[in-house]
């Protein structure tokens, strides 16, 4: 089996994130990938910090821009595993374009939001998933907002693979992170994750009390089905992989990609690039 | 020298008859230059192409508005250009229109020629050939035969249809009557680029991988031109849901080891501007071209414009190295791409190509170029040590990957040694924040002073291979003409006629074209500008913004400015009257 090292963090005592990193340093373990052969992908935020914090390549860029350079390294080197590891705040807010293209354009990358339902670094505004109606700083009389649902929002733009979980379900965390990491095709998982410092609406009790684990017999092929999970009132909080789907990657549809052969690692045919200047003789 | 215009609505095949009559005039052996003057609308309006052609000793690099035949096929397009054409010129249109209005008879010293287009075509069965009628009839007044028409219609449009048009060619050429005579000249296997063109042959040549862009005018004919060779030539050609994902794209790709590029306009440049930083601050190499058009805003989309210059050069926040490297025409955007990659990949910064809807959509003729003699064409990446060194960047020689490899090591010319990942057992970082050699966010005072020593300390090495502006005309000049870009060809033209027995002015004029604008070279400015009586900056924007740049790093200032800001490049006729305008003042 591979090691993943981890290394100190800058988070508060209590955070979601030092559950996640530690399920996530077991997944790939379990998965016995080559810590050369993975990538991790981040945008700005305190679930940003992840790649950080553990030994593999890192690229942590952009607020709001994980998705984009995550899809083109991958593109670029099919054999790195291409994890972004990034918050609600960065993929569903900043970034939620790249979001909606990152589901059509399928590149096989696993992306893990870290979603507390509120800002961590700039310190406790709402996110897209707050509750409508929740008092933060600025937010001073509730935020006027529909909070976002990312899993109902995701399969009904065509993902593959949607998946949610939660920080204090660890083993159950695993198991859905493994999945997702070898899903081949874009796959969303939301994870829940108390916000110790900034939010006292989603406590680490609050999800303990909704949250249930869909059994054996859930059928995660079932859109519909699926969509109904998404809908479920916050009540109840269904965790697992709520849909599945196989679907043709970017890489099997792209002509160029098609072949299996790294991007990267190409050489240039100067031969027909004389042709194609001399055809405009 | 003839100078022949092609009118008509959007719609009426304007484009297709220009590209195939300009690539046919180039096989006769002539030196073509065609700009394209398009609106932004897709149906209705008026377009107009001028393809103008010779046999001279220097290439075309600008057009003319003196015209010596018009091939109209709507009234409007005589009632607009009739007064522009030579005595001695033609008009050449479809029997059916309605002259009256026009009043096309009646512009003295033109000869109308008039056939029947339409029904002609209607004879050969296919309604849409009247356009090729119409260019067999052009090559028969310039004095040209048909040889040519095969090849360049095979070349140009669907199989099918290809027997018809060369019918069409011969019917249209037997309608009419020889009016000039055939110039011999040697260009017939010279090159017709347009820039856009160039500049996605140089980056292919420069070994691109992956191309990431967001359609936008006059950008988008780049990532057309290598989406229709992707396949066969392994490029990955993305079109990206926004220029911010664009540029990210690009950012990542080139991270992971594909030689990567975008494209954009002024406006999508716009967005691109954070990620332009961190290609600067976490060193990836990136090559981004901003093809100008006029803003601000939505601005004119399909006109030129060089007014990008200043925003580029600062753009995004904070400090850090980049080139910007303004091309002058068509050769020259083949070139200067394949040296942006060069230098990006070298110094591990960004490099903005600028261009504008002038070079980009106008086709010139360029001498064959042969891709084996290029500096760095073709070179193979994917193993570190091999690429850096020979890109000539910093060797990867002894960062042993047992966990000392340092991504952003402090090095004496600035430029740390660059490992792809998952091809060795290094680990490959990269951070938007402040970050320490290993690329682990930090916030000491000492790592940031060193860290953007160390980046700022790459500009050094670039200032030695820096590409003063070119200079052209007398060596006693009185007269110092200043451009920079696109406005090459018209300096160049004019320089050469004020300088010439033809030339009533009397003076000496000299001329300083730049092309790398940042960091700006100074030495030839600072020279030329000690010996110069005055020194007049010629720019496609309303504020003289090379003026400002070579006041600041050179400091020279200008006597005076001829700026023009309409959207319609500057002509030869049109700088020399501005000239002598402003003399009189």
């Amino acid at each position: 089996m591979s090691t993943f090292q981890t290394f100190e963090t800058a988070w508060c005592p209590g955070c979601g994130n030092h559950s996640i990193l530690e399920c996530l340093k077991t997944a790939l373990e379990q998965l016995d990938l080559d810590p050369h052969a993975v990538l991790m992908v981040a945008g700005i935020g305190q679930a940003a910090k992840t790649p950080q914090y553990i030994s593999a390549h890192t690229f942590c860029g952009l607020h709001g821009r994980s998705l984009s350079p995550a899809t083109a390294a991958k593109i670029a080197n099919e054999k790195l595993t291409v994890i972004v590891e990034t918050g609600d705040g960065d993929s569903y807010g900043e970034g939620g374009n790249h979001l909606i293209h990152s589901i059509r354009r399928n590149v096989n990358i696993t992306h893990f939001v870290h979603d507390n339902q509120i800002y961590g670094l700039t310190k406790g505004q709402a996110s897209p998933t707050t509750h409508e109606g929740q008092v933060t700083e600025v937010q001073a009389t509730g935020s006027h907002n529909t909070a976002f649902n990312p899993v109902l929002m995701a399969i009904a733009a065509g993902a593959g693979f949607v998946a949610r979980a939660f920080s204090g379900e660890k083993e159950h965390l695993i198991e859905v992170m493994k999945q997702a990491i070898q899903y081949d095709g874009y796959a969303l998982v939301d994870i829940l994750q108390p916000c110790v410092s900034f939010n006292k609406v989603n406590t680490f009790a609050y999800y303990k009390q909704r949250v249930y684990k869909l059994g054996k017999d859930y059928d995660r092929k079932d859109k519909l089905g699926a969509i109904q999970k998404a809908l479920e009132p916050e009540e109840t909080i269904p965790i697992g992989v709520i849909y599945e789907e196989k679907k043709l990657t970017f890489h099997q549809k792209n002509e160029v990609l098609a072949g299996g052969v790294p991007l990267a690692g190409r050489a240039t045919d100067l031969k027909l690039i004389q042709k194609y200047m001399d055809a405009l003789q | 020298m003839y100078n022949l215009l092609i009118g008509g609505a959007a719609g009426q095949g304007v484009d297709t008859m220009t590209a195939i009559m300009e690539r046919l005039l180039k096989r006769a052996g002539y030196c073509v230059f065609t700009i394209r003057d398009v609106m932004s609308r897709i149906r209705g309006g008026h377009n107009f192409s001028l393809i103008r052609f010779g046999v001279g000793k220097l290439p075309l690099a600008s057009h003319s508005y003196l015209i010596d035949g018009l091939i109209a096929l709507n009234e409007e397009t005589i009632a607009l250009h009739k007064s522009k054409i030579k005595s001695g010129g033609f008009i050449l249109c479809d029997k059916a229109l309605a002259l009256a209005t026009a009043q096309g008879a009646e512009v003295e010293g033109v000869q109308m020629i008039q056939i029947a287009l339409a029904e002609m075509a209607k004879a050969l069965g296919n309604s849409v050939v009247s356009g090729s009628i119409a260019l067999g009839a052009a090559l028969k007044i310039f004095g040209e035969n048909l040889d040519h028409c095969g090849g360049v219609l095979q070349q140009s449009i669907k199989k099918e249809f290809v027997e018809v048009n060369l019918k069409a060619f011969s019917a249209g050429y037997d309608a009419t009557e020889a009016r000039y005579t055939h110039l011999k000249g040697s260009f017939a296997n010279h090159l017709l680029l347009t820039g856009n063109n160039a500049i996605a042959l140089g980056a292919m040549a420069a070994g691109l991988k992956f191309f990431s862009a967001y359609p936008m005018s006059p950008s988008t004919s780049i990532m057309e031109f290598l989406s229709s060779r992707m396949v066969e030539s392994g490029i990955v050609v993305e079109q990206a849901e926004d220029e911010i994902a664009a540029i990210n794209m690009a950012i990542g790709a080139s991270y992971a080891g594909a030689t990567a590029m975008t494209a954009t306009s002024g406006g999508g440049f716009c967005l691109m501007v954070e990620a332009l930083g961190l290609s600067g601050m976490a060193e990836i190499p990136l090559v981004i071209a901003n093809i100008q058009r006029p803003g601000p805003t939505t601005g004119l989309p399909t006109r030129t414009e060089q007014s990008d210059l200043k925003f580029v050069i600062s753009a995004a926040q904070g400090e850090f190295p980049r080139m910007v490297i303004a091309m002058k025409n068509q050769e020259d955007c083949f070139h200067q791409t394949v040296r942006a990659f060069q230098i990006a990949e070298k110094y591990q910064i960004p490099v903005i190509l600028l261009s504008d809807q002038y070079i980009a959509d106008s086709s010139a003729t360029v001498p064959r170029i042969d891709i084996k003699t290029l500096p760095l064409a073709g070179t193979k990446l994917g193993a570190p040590a091999q690429h850096a060194q020979s890109r000539g960047g910093a060797s990867l020689e002894g960062a042993k990957c047992d966990g000392t490899y340092l991504r952003y090591q402090y090095t004496e010319n600035g430029i740390s040694p660059r490992a792809f990942p998952g091809s060795t057992d290094c680990f490959v970082t990269s951070d938007s924040d402040e970050h320490d050699e290993h690329g682990m966010i930090t916030e000491s005072a000492n790592v940031r002073t060193r860290m953007m020593d160390k980046r700022m300390k790459k500009l050094e090495l670039l200032a030695t291979e820096l590409q003063e502006p070119e200079f052209f005309g007398v060596e006693d000049f009185d007269t110092l003409l200043v451009g920079w870009g696109s406005t090459y060809g018209a300096i160049v033209e004019a320089i050469a006629f004020l300088n010439s027995s033809q030339s009533t002015k009397g003076g000496r004029f000299g001329a300083l074209v730049f092309g790398d604008v940042f960091p700006m070279p100074v030495e030839k400015i600072a020279a030329c500008a000690k010996r110069a009586k005055r020194i007049i900056n010629v720019e496609q924007n309303a504020t003289g913004q090379l003026a400002g740049l070579i006041r600041e790093y050179a400091g020279v200032e200008m006597t005076r400015s001829i700026l023009k800001y309409d959207g319609r490049q500057i002509t030869a006729e049109e700088l020399m009257m501005r000239l002598s305008e402003e003399g009189k003042e």
